[in-house]
């Protein structure tokens, strides 16, 4: 039997095409993209990058200032988007403060604060600087705190932290702990902002492209980092529910090495299998897939692989990585929004700046938008360490 | 609530070598010590990876392969939580230095090793395990959150799930702002069986109530200082073997578990 759906009441999106959810669909179908080449601190990267503007000048403040780094500053900015906090309102009147769950993904949570701190350490004892807060800014839970505080919830929280799939993955931690019982509604997000730590890590390990990312691409070198911050508030779905609804999720790991994808895409099979399975859709009611997509060779490969085994070559898909950069482990619900929005819409993005599809690649890249009605859409998200979650999305009105 | 069976537990911190050895800390016979831990040996892993692990990376797996040992069943089948405050400090230590260098040289190794589910991705390497895997962190919550989740996804798709909460004390200069006192490993095979079991729990997931502490001093210095060793009142519980209620606390939240007889 099917899982029980859960429904999206409301959702909120903020990333390099701008600040809200309307900012996202307007450049989504203007094919405007959001990367700029790095201009990120003093970081002399050769590289493009998804940076969201105006961090820089708005601090957290009051209760808030013990959380002040760039990574909180970005949820608080997704926060104020979309009216999601006047849905969580609504929400929290009607289960309670203490009955709504927060699951929020991030990979670095708030480590820039971290690298500024070290380069201020006291010459003579080594020390990092008294106005250094770690719980509040570096440690991995620190967003999911925020997030909690600034929505005024009491429920059970935590940060997921897998890397590139972490906030996909939210939706089905979500899931389950409302199916236990833990939560009655939950608020699933992603938050990862930019950092040293991701423009240099990713430059090391070779995949960081000197041009605008080009998924699928016959050229395509690398990906570019992003930055964002998107939050959903799930609830059980009603009968006759005439909104976006997560239909099933699927996750996996490749058991295969730490940094490089399973060549076949093995792992990335089993998550699309079984969100499939968990929704009981067939592969051939899948109107849409939203490619992990991050334009590096090897990743776009593996993906391929997976995808053309599970779905052939004709189900349309596309990755939006050209767009907002990959955004780490806001990627799984940044997608999952957009999504969201393309169900709403009618609209199967192209793939923004890819030029010529690779002709080893087998499955159905489309390269320009397309304004068609979708039912039924899918999102891959997968990460370092081998970690891979796919998340279904349908309407049921339509 | 659902029903949910300890089946096997892992454990690994100074004094506590291990689940079997250290019973008689755990009941209460002999006071605890905080003797050197041993070298974390993770003897899964091929050699010429253990060298290139971290110590956190080591200890998680540590207590992963003692648990399965036990229970002497496939790990490939089994899916797994990681739970852990603050992740692999030691890299991160070594990255944010590595930046305020000339150029910059992060180590790409390091690099990859930075994510918080470093652990999980060995772990699944090492066994074959291509079930799904979730690392997470709760902050001081840490325990009770992966138990939490552990629990839902062992009753949600009715399978074993095997827990992992770690935490290690950080290097300088990060210790001065994150104190951990030792390091601290667990892990617990969970089953939603109801047929095999070391210990049955039974979960709770309500008002804020204040967690359990330990008698021995020693001991719940431990349980204080280490967001893993949170869930030493539950380890105590189940070493003991007698029905009993144990309160993790988990901030605005309560997780309280009920040990059956």
């Amino acid at each position: 039997m099917a899982i029980q759906p859960l429904a999206i009441a409301a959702r909120t999106l903020t990333n390099a095409l701008g600040r809200g959810g309307a900012a996202s669909l307007g450049a989504l179908r203007r094919g405007e993209s959001g990367l700029r080449p790095c201009d990120f601190e003093d970081a002399g990267l050769p590289t493009w990058i998804g940076r969201v503007a105006g961090l820089e000048e708005e601090p957290l403040t009051g209760e808030f200032a013990p959380f002040d780094c760039r990574n909180n500053r970005l949820a608080r900015l997704g926060l104020e988007q979309d009216g999601f906090g006047a849905a969580v309102r609504v929400a929290r009147d009607r289960y309670g403060p203490d009955r709504i769950g927060v699951f929020v993904g991030t990979s670095t949570s708030g480590i820039g604060a971290t690298e500024h701190a070290y380069r201020q350490r006291d010459p003579i004892t080594g020390s990092l600087p008294a106005t250094f807060d770690y719980p509040h800014t570096h440690n991995v839970f620190s967003v999911a705190d925020f997030t909690r505080r600034w929505l005024g919830l009491t429920g059970v929280a935590m940060a997921i932290s897998t890397a590139c799939s972490s906030s996909a993955k939210a939706f089905a931690s979500a899931w389950r702990q409302m199916r236990a019982g833990f939560c009655d509604a939950a608020v699933v997000g992603g938050v990862d902002s930019l950092c040293l730590t991701t423009l240099y890590g990713f430059n090391a390990l070779g995949l960081a492209s000197t041009q605008p990312c080009r998924p699928w691409d016959v050229e395509r070198d690398g990906l570019n980092v992003g930055e964002a911050a998107g939050f959903v508030l799930l609830e059980w779905a009603e009968p006759g529910d005439d909104r976006v609804l997560l239909l099933g999720y699927g996750e996996s790991s490749d058991a295969y090495h730490m940094t490089a994808a399973h060549p076949e895409g093995a792992g990335a099979t089993l998550a699309m299998q079984q969100a499939l399975a968990r929704a009981e859709v067939l592969p051939e009611q899948v109107d849409y897939i939203n490619l992990h997509g991050t334009a590096t060779p090897l990743n776009d490969a593996a993906e391929d692989r997976a995808v053309a085994r599970v779905f052939g070559p004709d189900t349309p898909c596309s990755s939006t990585k050209g767009w907002t950069g990959h955004t780490l482990g806001a990627a799984g619900v940044t997608e999952a929004v957009f999504v969201a929005l393309c169900l709403e819409h009618g609209l199967i993005p192209g793939t923004l700046n890819t030029r010529q599809r690779d002709p080893k690649l087998d499955a159905g890249v489309v390269l320009e938008n397309r304004e068609h009605p979708l039912r039924t859409a899918l999102s891959n998200s997968f990460g370092f360490g081998g970690t891979n979650c796919s998340l279904l999305f349908g309407r049921r009105d339509i | 609530m659902n029903p949910l069976a300890v089946e096997a537990v892992g454990l690994m911190a100074p004094g506590l070598a291990g689940w079997t050895t250290s019973q008689a800390v755990l009941t209460g016979q002999r006071p605890y010590v905080a003797e050197p831990m041993p070298a974390a040996m993770a003897t899964l892993l091929p050699a010429n990876e253990r060298r290139r692990v971290t110590a956190t990376i080591k200890l998680a797996l540590q207590v992963a392969q003692e648990a399965m040992a036990q229970a002497d069943i496939d790990a490939g089948a089994v899916r797994t939580v990681f739970a852990s405050s603050g992740g692999d400090s030691e890299i991160l230590d070594k990255i944010c230095v590595a930046l305020t260098q000339p150029d910059r040289p992060v180590s790409p190794t390091h690099f990859h090793q930075s994510v918080h589910n470093t652990p999980a991705g060995y772990w699944a390497i090492a066994t074959g395990c291509m079930q799904p895997s979730l690392s997470l962190s709760a902050y001081d919550d840490s325990f009770a959150a992966g138990l939490r989740e552990a629990a839902a996804l062992a009753w949600a798709d009715q399978t074993r799930v095997l827990l992992v909460a770690y935490d290690l004390p950080p290097p300088f200069p990060l210790v001065e702002r994150r104190m951990i006192v030792a390091p601290f490993a667990v892990a617990l095979l969970l089953n939603p069986a109801q047929d095999y079991r070391l210990a049955p729990l039974r979960l709770e997931s309500g008002a804020n109530q204040p967690a359990n502490r330990l008698d021995d001093a020693g001991l719940e210095q431990l349980r204080a200082g280490n967001p893993a060793a949170r869930g030493l009142p539950l380890l105590c519980a189940i070493a003991r073997r007698k029905a009993g209620r144990v309160v993790l606390s988990d901030g605005g939240v309560s997780l309280s578990v009920e040990i059956e007889p």
